[in-house]
């Protein structure tokens, strides 16, 4: 134990001390920042651009129909030939030209209108000129089969479900959001925390390998120790980091967007949709949907996955580190971490969004590879405990077994030079 | 006779490979042993299953009278054959570490460390990172921090490859220094000259095998030829050697001399005495050199291998 001590404080001083590391800890949030502001900025850019359309309404039913706004202006071709409306457009370059020919069947209109220009219209625009035409055409239809549009006009109403779940706690449409947002959050750290500081563990032990002082550590200490005593001191050094990140991150985002009014929080594309529908008495609802949420139990499953995934890869990421002579040959064996790691990514914010309880979601909270990250994801949407049990219990099975497997291969190759690991090897080592 | 390790019946394979079979070897204590060997013979794999690195698949090893216990890695010091330390951290605070993973306390350590830096005058290295320092200089800082705990067993695993002749020479003497003080040396290498320097007992082992072991003395008297080295001048020398080729096995010698000797190598019988050889030369020629052919460490380690080959 006093060994394991020992070490833990030489590798959490050996990398806190790297250079590398000191500039890393203060440039991240400012590059991290500097980016969120940017894309916040290019977007609120891209959002102000103004569009001029023309108009060429041959059938004479949508006169007054598009209304101008902000960032689009409509001009009235009708008087002009279609040929010379095309070539106004590209003369004044506008965005495009929409024709609408004259016919007196709806539907058969419908199916005519065309659009012309240099590239295709954003989605939104498209979308949005469909909708008044098709509105128009509807009502039109509705008065030519004789049906009394004012009836149907006052007869409109408008459901906005109110849910509650059993316990009487009323919620919104905004906590599915806000739980996304949570658990999408802690999967994601949790993966970029295992890659980076991962990679580190690594890098120490082929380090120790080709500085040729590991021969003298294990004659004084257990490789096991060496190891475990490696994994913890990076991951105690993660932590001083990602604490520093936080903290100075949250300082610049507020900084920034005090000074610069860019609502740099308000820009993930998630949260903007969301809060757009936002009355005031939601915004309240939005914090009581956060203190809704099950935190204590959040937490603690956080650090518990964190831990478990964390303790899972850096222990395999050790053994790669211990099976080659330098850092070029991990190529071959990097592909099979990273991809159980996507996948749990991909699974998590596909899969988890749309069905949180769904079999997919539920088999890859289980998987001990893929659980960290994907349980995290479905936590905020509430998960059985027998669920949670089941899928601790596999991973900390797997981390024993894992660490076990990972310490044999470590054992046997930080004395192994020269020689290039393959699969068969590796296992080959594993019954020395 | 005391004996600070015993090896017996040390047996370890990885995989197909067998790179100890049955080895028993007994290190007496404030001793130094030569482990001599050709390269993969098994040399470091049994030194790193006496340091617990490597686990035998079988056999046992008796520390100081008892088996070998993990907390007796603070009584060994181990300079492998393949040592280096951290490039890029002081070279005063990885010897403190590693003094104190071999359970020194802090206090404790950095008094020796002193000691040892200023017998060897490095004090003005303490602050310096191992990637300013030369290969010498570094492998000066790895032998204080293989000694610095004061261990029972010192192992060297060709401690003097590196070294320049002067710092070989300073280390040398250190070595002696720590077995007069009372610590038994455990040597291992493929140069022999070091082993007949230094050594009062080895053992050979080649293709996992142990071929031989014992006093450096009795194994070199075991191995000797009757074979003697001479310088005679006579009248008539070639009378003389055809003479000296009927009764005996002749040779030719070389050797430096003053006269222009003919210079022989003559075997006797198992039975026969030096002296009647001698006796014998006196009444012929006038003897300039007589000496007995000692057989080296080298020509018992070619012989001995090639013979089982």
């Amino acid at each position: 134990m006093r060994n394991l001590k020992l070490i833990i404080q030489r590798e959490y001083l050996a990398r806190v001390r790297n250079k590398t590391f000191i500039v890393m800890t203060f440039l991240s949030p400012l590059i991290l920042v500097g980016m969120i502001s940017l894309i916040a900025y290019l977007s609120m850019l891209n959002n102000s651009e103004k569009h001029t359309f023309g108009i060429k309404d041959d059938s004479g039913i949508f006169s007054n129909e598009f209304k101008n706004t902000e960032e689009i202006t409509f001009i009235d071709l009708t008087s002009i030939s279609l040929e010379d409306a095309k070539d106004l457009v590209v003369e004044k370059e506008y965005s495009g030209v929409l024709y609408i020919p004259d016919m007196n069947n709806n539907f058969e209109l419908a199916r005519n209108v065309q659009f012309f220009g240099k590239e295709s219209p954003a989605l939104g625009i498209l979308q949005k000129l469909e909708n008044v035409i098709t509105e128009k055409l509807t009502t039109r239809e509705l008065v030519d089969r004789g049906i009394d549009i004012s009836k149907i006009e006052s007869a409109e109403t408008k459901v906005n479900i109110q849910i509650q779940n059993f316990q009487g706690v009323h919620t919104s449409k905004m906590s599915n959001y806000i739980k996304m947002f949570f658990g999408g959050a802690a999967g994601y750290l949790l993966m970029m925390f295992i890659i980076i500081y991962g990679n580190m563990v690594m890098r120490s032990v082929i380090e120790e390998k080709t500085n040729r002082i590991i021969e003298i550590i294990v004659s004084s200490v257990k490789p096991i120790q060496l190891m475990l005593g490696k994994i913890l001191g990076t991951s105690l050094a993660g932590i001083t980091q990602f604490s520093i990140w936080v903290v100075l991150g949250s300082i610049l985002l507020f900084v920034i967007s005090s000074f610069t009014g860019v609502d740099v929080m308000t820009s993930a594309p998630q949260t903007q949709q969301g809060l757009e529908q936002l009355g005031n008495s939601e915004i309240q609802q939005l914090l009581v949907d956060i203190s809704n949420l099950p935190m204590a139990l959040l937490i603690v499953s956080f650090l518990v996955y964190f831990i478990g995934g964390y303790f899972l890869y850096s222990a395999i990421y050790a053994a790669i580190g211990a099976a080659v002579d330098s850092e070029t040959d991990t190529q071959q064996f990097m592909f099979p971490i990273i991809l159980p790691l996507m996948l749990g990514i991909y699974v998590g914010f596909f899969s988890v969004i749309e069905n949180p309880h769904g079999s997919v979601s539920t088999i890859f909270s289980m998987i001990p590879l893929t659980s960290p990250i994907v349980m995290l994801m479905r936590i905020p949407f509430g998960v059985p405990w027998y669920e949670l049990l089941i899928s601790i219990v596999i991973l900390i099975v797997t981390n024993i077994a894992v660490l076990w497997l990972a310490a044999k291969i470590y054992r046997v190759g930080i004395l192994m030079y020269g020689k290039k690991p393959t699969y068969k090897e590796l296992y080959k080592w594993l019954k020395y | 006779m005391d004996n600070l390790l015993v090896a017996e019946n040390i047996h370890k394979k990885f995989g197909n490979f067998t790179a100890l079979n049955d080895v028993s070897i007994t290190i007496p204590r404030g001793s130094i042993f030569g482990l001599l060997g050709p390269n993969g013979a098994g040399k470091t794999t049994f030194i790193r299953i006496i340091n617990q690195i490597t686990m035998p698949d079988s056999g046992t090893v008796l520390f100081d009278g008892r088996p070998l216990h993990p907390n007796d890695v603070s009584n060994i010091g181990y300079l492998p054959e393949e040592r280096g330390l951290y490039k890029s951290m002081k070279v005063g605070e990885q010897a403190l570490y590693l003094a104190r993973l071999k359970g020194l306390s802090k206090a404790e350590a950095k008094e020796r460390l002193n000691y040892w830096f200023e017998k060897l005058e490095i004090t003005h290295w303490w602050d310096k990172k191992i990637q300013e320092l030369s290969k010498g200089m570094a492998q000066k800082v790895q032998f204080v921090i293989t000694v610095l705990h004061q261990p029972k067993l010192l192992i060297f695993d060709e401690p003097f490859s590196g070294f320049d002749p002067v710092n070989a020479e300073l280390i040398k003497n250190e070595i002696l220094q720590l077995r007069d003080e009372g610590a038994t040396i455990l040597f291992s290498t493929h140069r022999m000259e070091s082993v007949e320097e230094l050594c009062d007992y080895m053992a050979l082992i080649n293709e996992s095998n142990k071929l031989l072991d014992g006093k450096v003395d009795d194994i070199k008297r075991q191995f000797k030829s009757n074979t003697f080295e001479v310088g005679l001048s006579a009248v008539d020398e070639v009378a003389l050697l055809k003479e000296l080729e009927t009764k005996f096995t002749i040779g030719k010698a070389n050797f430096k001399s003053l006269t222009k000797d003919l210079k022989l190598s003559i075997q006797i019988k198992e039975h026969e005495s030096p002296n009647d050889l001698l006796q014998y030369l006196i009444s012929k020629s006038v003897v300039n050199h007589f000496v007995e052919v000692v057989p080296s460490v080298n020509d018992i380690f070619i012989k001995t291998v090639t013979k089982n080959a």
